[in-house]
C-alpha cells in the first residue's frame, strides 16, 4: 500500500464524501425568483416530514461528481471485454441528435399533429429493424431487453389463449440462458422447464423433442447462444417446435454478432427482443436506460401491445388503447425509449446496410483473433471450432494452481482493463466470458491478449498471494460483500456515525 | 466506416493468426440457406453530416414544447434542468460505464446510486428506496405485484385518480401472473373510494397524490383501512416535485411509494427514458424488485459501495427471482441525482412553490372563461377543467394557435365518460404572458 | 443416531421421531459466508424432495429441501436471530436449521450414509 497523503487524495484521484457530508439545507446551487406568498390551495396538506436534503453550489456539484465519474471505468478509457454485454464504441453524434430541440423537448400526450417528426423516426427505426430480422412487425415500447422479453412472452400468451389453447403453461429454458429468461416466463405466468446443457455448449433437437408436449408454450433460445457459439440446428429446433404448436423466442442479447449477415426471422423465430443499448450503441449509462424493441411473426403480431403508429393518407396517428383490438396490453406509460431509438437509428443510419454487416463480421473475427491467441494459454471449453462475438474461457487451467476466475478478475483491473463476464455462463466451471466487439483495434486486442498470457504465466510460476491481493492499485481494494449483505446499509441518514466520512478522506 | 478501426490488412493478418482464409470461414454454424449473400435492402453507410441533416429534418417536423404556451403534464413534465446537469451525465466515465459490477473500478457509479437511495428515501419519506426503475408505470406495476408477494393475496384495487396509462400497465403484467385489478372508475377526487373495497382476498390498494387530476389527498385513513384488512398502502405519483410542498405517502404510512422522477433533472424525451422512483419499508426489502447499492468496506478497511442483496435478482434467482428485471435507468438516475443535488432543500422547496403558485394563477385565469369550471379543488400544479364542448376539440384547435392547452381525458380513457374534461398543467416554466395567452385562445375557441 | 445425507447436500439426524436437518459442511464451504436464511414457520408440513428453506451467500441462494417428509416443529431461534454465522461455524452442529416430526421413516433408508456421502462428495 502507497503511503497515506495528509489530504487523503492520490494525485489526480481525489478523496470524495457523500454529498449528505458536505451540502446543506441551505446551500443550492440553483437561482429560483422569490415566490409571491400566495395562500396555497393544498388544504394543509402542507409539507410536515423533514427533507433534509443538501444542497451544493454548481461549482461543488460539478467538483463532487467529476471527482466520482474518475473513480470509473468506462468504454471510452479502454477496452470493456464484457461478454454478454456488448460495450463497443458510442457515437457522439448519436447523443447530438438525441438532443436536438425537435426530439427532447417533446410531451408524448402532444396532439398528433405537432409530432409527425418523431412518428416518423419511430417507424424508421422500426423498417429498419424488420428488415434487418426479417420479421413483419416490432413493438418499440419495451424499455429494456428483459422488458423485450416479457413482451415477447405476453404476446406468445396472448396468441395461445386466442387459439383456446391458454394451457400451454411450459416454457423450455435451456440452463445457459440468462438469468432474465426463465425470471421472464415465471412474470409471464409460465413455468420453466430446464434443458440441461450438453458437453458442447450447444442446444440439441432431440434434447428439445423429448420435452416437446401438449402443455409447451415456447422455447426460449438465446442464438448466438451464451457460449459464444451459433445454434446450428436452430432451424430445425424451430421447426419441431411449431410443429408441436409452440412458439420459438430467440434471446436478441447477442444478435451483434450476426446483424447483417443471419436474419433471424429466416430462422424460424416468432419473438426477438433487440437490447438497443448492445447492437445499436446506445450508452450503457452506468447501468441504463436501455431500449428493448420486441420484433414479432406474423403468428404474434396482431397481439403486438399498444401504443400502435397507424398511417393514415401521409399523416401518422396514435392507437393508444388496446379495447376493441387484439393488442394484449400496454407495456408502459407513452410510446418507449425515445432518447433510444434517435440514438439507434442514427447508428444504423452511420452505418448503413454495408456497414452493419461489417459490424458483425469484425465483431466475430475479433473474438476469433483472440481465440486464437489465448487459446494456447488457457482452457477454452469450445475452442476447436471459430466462436461468434465471444470468446468462452473456463477455469480448468488456473483453479488446480490455486488462482479463481475472480482473482483472474481483479488481476486484469490493476493492469488497466475492465474484466471479462465472470461464472456466466453457469454450464462451464468459473467462465470468463470475453467480448470484445468490432469498435477495438487490433493492436488493443494484442495488448489485451498479452496481459493475459502474461497473467497465465503468473499462475503457471505458482504467484498465487498475487492474483489474492488483487487488486493494488485501483481507487479501492477488494470490497466486502458479505458484510453489505449481513447489515444492509442502503442509505444515509442524519446521525449516521460519520467515521465513514473520516475514513473516506484518509 | 468512421466507427470501425479494422483495415483490410489488419483483417488478413488476423485470419492469417486464426488460420482461416476469410471471415465467412468463421460463420461455419450458419446453416448456408441463413447466411445472407448480399446485403439487406437497406441504404448505405453515411458521414455525420449526411446523417445529422437527415436527423435535423425529422426533429423539424415536430413542434417542440418550448416553442410554444405549454400546459401538458399528465405523467410527464416540463422543468428548467440546468445545464451542468448534462454536461455532467455525458462525461465519459458515467456515459460508457456499465453496470457497476466490478466495484473497485465503479464507485462513482455507486457511490451516486447510493446518494440517489438516501434522497429519494428522504424526499418521499420512506425506510428505503431502490436503484431505479424504468419509468413511473412500470415501477408501480412492479409495486402491484410486490404487494401481492408480500401478503400472498391476488387481487389488487387501483383507485379512479389512478394514470390510466399505470393501470393498463400493472393490468398487463399482474394478469398474466394471474393476479385481479379492480380498477375503480375514474374520480377527480375519491382516492377514499379504494378503502370500500378492502376484503381479506385484496393484497394492496394503489392510491395516486397528487393524482391524474391533480387533487392532492390525505391518505391516512387509507392507510389504516388497509392495515386493519391486511392489505398494504401503494402510493404512487407521477410529478416529484409536489413533495417539496405537500407530505409525501410514506409520511402517512404508506407501504410502497412508486411513481416517476423525470421531472428532476431529465427531459420530455417524447415519453422516455425516464426514471422510476420506489421506496419501500424496510421489513419488505428482499421483496423488493431491482437493483440496491449498500455501503461496505474494502480490503483496506476504506469505506465504499457495492450492488448488493443481489440474490433476490435473477441473475441469480432466475425464475425466482423477485422480478425479471435488470436494467436500471442510470443516466437517467444520475440526472435526477446531480439536479437534486442543485436544488437541496432550500431550491426543492422553492420550485415546489413557484410551481404550485403558476397552476393557481393558471386555475384563476380559466375559470374567469367563459362556460370553464375548474374541478380540482386541493392540487399542486396540475388541474382538472370541465370544457362546454369536447376538450380533444378545444386541445386541436388551441394547438393550431400556438397552445398545447394540456391532454383531453378522452385520450387517456376513452370509456370514463369524461370527454369535455381537459387536464392541465402548469410549472415554473410558464411566464404570466403564456397564461393570459391560453386564457385568451381558450376564450376564443369557446365562443 | 444415525445421519444421513442427501445429494442436494443436505444432512439429517434422526432421535425418536424427530429428524433434525441443515446443511453439510460441503454445502456450507462451497456457499461461503452465508448473509441470509429463510426458514419455514413451525407447523408447516413438507415432503420429501420440496423446497423448505433458502440459503444465501452474496452472490449465490440455494434452496434446501426436505430431506424427508414431515412437520416442522422447531426452527433453530440463532438463525431467526440472524447469527448467520452460526451456519459457517457448525453447519453439521449447532447450525442446524430445523426440527421435523418424521412422517415415514423408511424414507431414509434411500438416503447416503456418512461414507457413501464422503465419496459422493470426493466425485464432485
Amino acid at each position: 500500500m502507497t503511503p497515506p497523503t495528509t489530504s487523503g487524495n492520490r494525485g489526480l484521484l481525489q478523496a470524495e464524501p457523500l454529498i449528505f457530508e458536505t451540502g446543506h439545507a441551505t446551500g443550492a446551487g440553483v437561482d429560483l425568483p422569490e415566490p409571491k406568498g400566495a395562500p396555497t390551495k393544498l388544504n394543509g396538506l402542507t409539507r410536515k416530514a423533514a427533507l433534509d436534503l443538501p444542497g451544493l453550489s454548481e461549482p461543488e456539484t460539478m467538483r463532487h461528481f467529476v471527482r466520482l465519474s474518475q473513480k470509473n471505468y468506462a468504454i471510452d478509457l479502454g477496452l470493456f471485454p464484457l461478454g454478454s454485454c456488448t460495450m463497443k464504441h458510442n457515437p457522439r453524434l448519436n447523443e447530438r441528435a438525441a438532443r436536438f430541440e425537435g426530439f427532447a423537448d417533446l410531451h408524448p400526450l402532444q396532439p398528433v399533429a405537432t409530432v409527425q417528426g418523431a412518428l416518423e423516426l419511430m417507424d424508421e427505426l422500426a423498417h429498419w429493424l424488420c428488415t434487418l430480422t426479417g420479421m413483419p412487425a416490432v413493438a418499440l415500447s419495451p424499455k429494456a431487453g428483459a422488458h423485450g422479453e416479457f413482451c415477447g412472452m405476453l404476446a406468445i400468451k396472448a396468441a395461445l389463449e386466442a387459439r383456446g389453447e391458454g394451457r400451454r403453461k411450459r416454457v423450455l429454458v435451456p440452463s445457459s440462458a440468462h438469468g432474465t429468461n426463465p425470471a421472464t416466463a415465471a412474470a409471464a405466468g409460465f413455468t420453466v422447464d430446464e434443458i440441461p446443457a450438453r458437453d458442447d455448449g450447444r442446444v440439441h433437437l432431440d434434447d428439445v423433442k423429448a420435452k416437446l408436449g401438449p402443455d409447451v408454450a415456447a422455447i426460449m433460445i438465446t442464438n448466438p447462444n451464451t457460449c459464444g457459439l451459433f445454434e446450428p440446428e436452430i432451424r430445425r429446433i424451430a421447426d419441431a417446435i411449431h410443429e408441436a404448436g409452440a412458439y420459438f423466442y430467440c434471446d436478441g442479447a447477442n444478435y451483434n454478432a450476426i446483424v447483417g449477415k443471419v436474419r433471424p426471422g429466416d430462422l424460424g423465430v416468432d419473438a426477438m427482443h433487440i437490447n438497443l443499448h448492445k447492437t445499436f450503441s446506445t450508452p450503457h449509462g452506468g447501468g441504463g436506460p436501455g431500449a428493448g424493441p420486441t420484433v414479432l411473426s406474423a403468428a404474434l403480431a396482431p397481439f403486438a401491445p399498444v401504443p400502435h403508429i397507424v398511417l393514415r393518407g401521409r399523416t401518422r396517428e396514435l392507437r393508444e388503447h388496446a379495447h376493441g383490438t387484439q393488442a394484449f396490453g400496454r407495456m408502459c406509460a407513452f410510446h418507449g425509449q425515445m432518447g433510444m431509438f434517435t440514438r439507434a437509428l442514427a447508428y444504423m443510419l452511420s452505418h448503413g446496410s454495408d456497414g452493419l454487416r461489417q459490424v458483425a463480421e469484425d465483431a466475430v473475427l475479433n473474438a476469433n483473433y483472440l481465440l486464437a491467441r489465448l487459446k494456447p494459454h488457457f482452457s477454452a471449453p469450445f475452442g476447436e471450432r471459430p466462436c461468434m462475438h465471444e470468446v468462452l474461457l473456463d477455469d480448468s487451467s488456473i483453479k488446480p494452481k490455486g488462482v479463481e476466475t475472480i482473482d483472474m478478475a481483479k488481476a486484469l483491473l490493476d493492469e488497466g482493463y475492465h474484466p471479462f463476464t465472470t461464472y456466466f455462463p453457469l454450464v462451464v466451471h468459473g467462465a470468463m466470458l470475453i467480448e470484445p466487439t468490432e469498435t477495438e483495434p487490433k493492436r488493443e486486442l494484442d495488448r489485451f491478449a498479452e496481459v493475459m498470457i502474461a497473467l497465465a504465466g503468473r499462475v503457471n510460476a505458482g504467484e498465487v498471494e498475487f492474483f489474492k491481493q488483487a487488486p493494488k492499485l485501483t481507487p479501492m481494494r477488494r470490497l466486502d460483500d458479505t458484510r453489505a449483505a449481513r447489515q444492509p446499509k442502503l442509505r444515509w441518514r442524519r446521525g449516521d456515525n460519520s467515521a465513514g466520512a473520516r475514513q473516506a478522506a484518509e | 466506416m468512421r466507427y470501425l478501426p479494422l483495415t483490410d490488412a489488419d483483417r488478413e493478418q488476423m485470419l492469417a493468426v486464426i488460420g482461416v482464409k476469410t471471415v465467412d470461414d468463421l460463420f461455419v454454424d450458419v446453416p448456408n440457406a441463413a447466411l445472407l449473400k448480399s446485403l439487406v435492402d437497406l441504404p448505405r453507410a453515411q458521414g455525420e453530416l449526411e446523417v445529422h441533416r437527415r436527423l435535423q429534418r425529422l426533429a423539424e417536423k415536430n413542434t417542440p414544447a418550448g416553442r410554444t404556451a405549454f400546459f401538458l403534464g399528465a405523467g410527464a413534465y416540463r422543468h428548467h434542468v440546468p445545464a451542468s446537469v448534462d454536461h455532467l451525465i455525458q462525461r465519459s466515465e458515467f456515459l460508457t460505464a456499465y453496470t457497476p459490477y466490478q466495484p473497485e473500478i465503479a464507485q462513482g457509479t455507486l457511490q451516486a446510486l447510493y446518494e440517489f437511495q438516501s434522497q429519494v428515501a428522504q424526499l418521499l419519506d420512506v425506510e428505503i428506496a431502490n436503484a431505479s426503475m424504468y419509468d413511473g408505470s412500470t415501477a408501480c406495476a412492479e409495486a402491484a405485484m410486490m404487494a401481492a408477494r408480500v401478503t400472498k393475496r391476488k387481487k389488487i384495487v387501483f383507485s379512479g385518480g389512478v394514470h390510466p396509462h399505470y393501470v393498463d400497465t400493472a393490468r398487463t403484467a399482474c394478469e398474466a401472473q394471474g393476479l385481479e385489478i379492480v380498477a375503480l372508475p375514474a374520480a377527480i377526487d375519491d382516492e377514499a373510494a379504494v378503502a370500500k373495497e378492502l376484503s381479506a382476498d385484496v393484497a394492496a390498494v394503489v392510491v395516486q397524490s397528487p393524482n391524474l387530476f391533480g387533487t392532492v389527498t390525505d391518505l391516512t385513513q387509507i392507510g389504516e383501512a388497509a392495515r386493519g384488512a391486511g392489505a398494504l398502502m401503494v402510493a404512487t405519483f407521477t410529478e416529484c416535485v409536489a413533495f417539496g410542498l405537500i407530505e409525501p405517502a410514506g409520511a402517512y404510512g404508506a407501504d410502497i411509494v412508486c411513481g416517476e422522477g423525470q421531472s428532476i433533472g431529465n427531459a420530455l424525451n417524447f415519453g422516455g427514458p425516464y426514471v422510476g422512483l420506489f421506496g419501500v419499508r424496510e421489513k419488505y426489502i428482499r421483496q423488493m424488485p431491482g437493483r440496491v447499492a449498500g455501503e461496505t468496506i474494502d480490503a483496506d478497511g476504506k469505506r465504499g459501495f457495492v450492488l448488493t442483496l443481489s440474490t433476490r435478482e435473477q441473475h441469480i434467482r432466475r425464475e425466482k427471482a423477485t422480478s425479471n428485471i435488470c436494467t436500471n435507468s442510470g443516466l437517467c438516475q444520475l440526472a435526477w441525482t446531480i439536479h437534486m443535488t442543485l436544488l437541496g432543500e432550500k431550491g426543492l422547496r422553492q420550485l415546489a412553490t413557484l410551481n404550485h403558485e403558476k397552476a393557481i394563477e393558471l386555475a384563476d385565469a380559466l375559470a374567469k372563461v367563459k362556460g370553464v369550471e375548474v374541478l380540482t379543488e386541493r392540487f399542486f400544479n396540475e388541474i382538472a377543467v370541465k370544457l362546454p364542448k369536447p376538450a380533444q376539440e378545444v386541445v386541436d384547435t388551441l394547438a393550431a394557435r400556438g397552445v398545447i392547452a394540456g391532454v383531453a381525458m378522452s385520450r387517456l380513457n376513452p370509456r370514463a365518460g369524461m370527454d369535455d374534461v381537459l387536464i392541465a398543467c402548469a410549472t415554473e416554466m410558464n411566464t404570466d404572458e403564456d397564461i393570459a395567452a391560453y386564457a385568451k385562445a381558450l376564450q376564443e375557441a369557446l365562443q | 443416531m444415525t445421519t444421513r445425507y442427501t445429494k442436494d447436500h443436505e444432512w439429517v439426524r434422526l432421535d425418536g421421531d424427530i429428524a433434525t436437518v441443515g446443511i453439510t459442511q460441503y454445502a456450507a464451504e462451497q456457499l461461503g459466508d452465508v448473509v441470509y436464511a429463510e426458514l419455514p414457520e413451525p407447523g408447516r408440513s413438507f415432503k420429501q424432495g420440496d423446497d423448505m428453506a433458502v440459503v444465501e451467500s452474496a452472490k449465490t441462494a440455494s434452496d434446501v429441501y426436505a430431506p424427508v417428509s414431515g412437520e416442522i416443529v422447531e426452527v433453530n431461534a440463532e438463525i431467526k436471530n440472524e447469527n448467520w454465522q452460526i451456519i459457517n461455524d457448525g453447519p453439521e452442529a449447532d447450525g442446524w436449521f430445523v426440527k421435523l416430526k418424521l412422517a415415514d421413516k423408511t424414507e431414509l433408508d434411500a438416503l447416503m450414509d456418512e461414507a457413501a456421502y464422503a465419496d459422493y462428495v470426493k466425485g464432485l
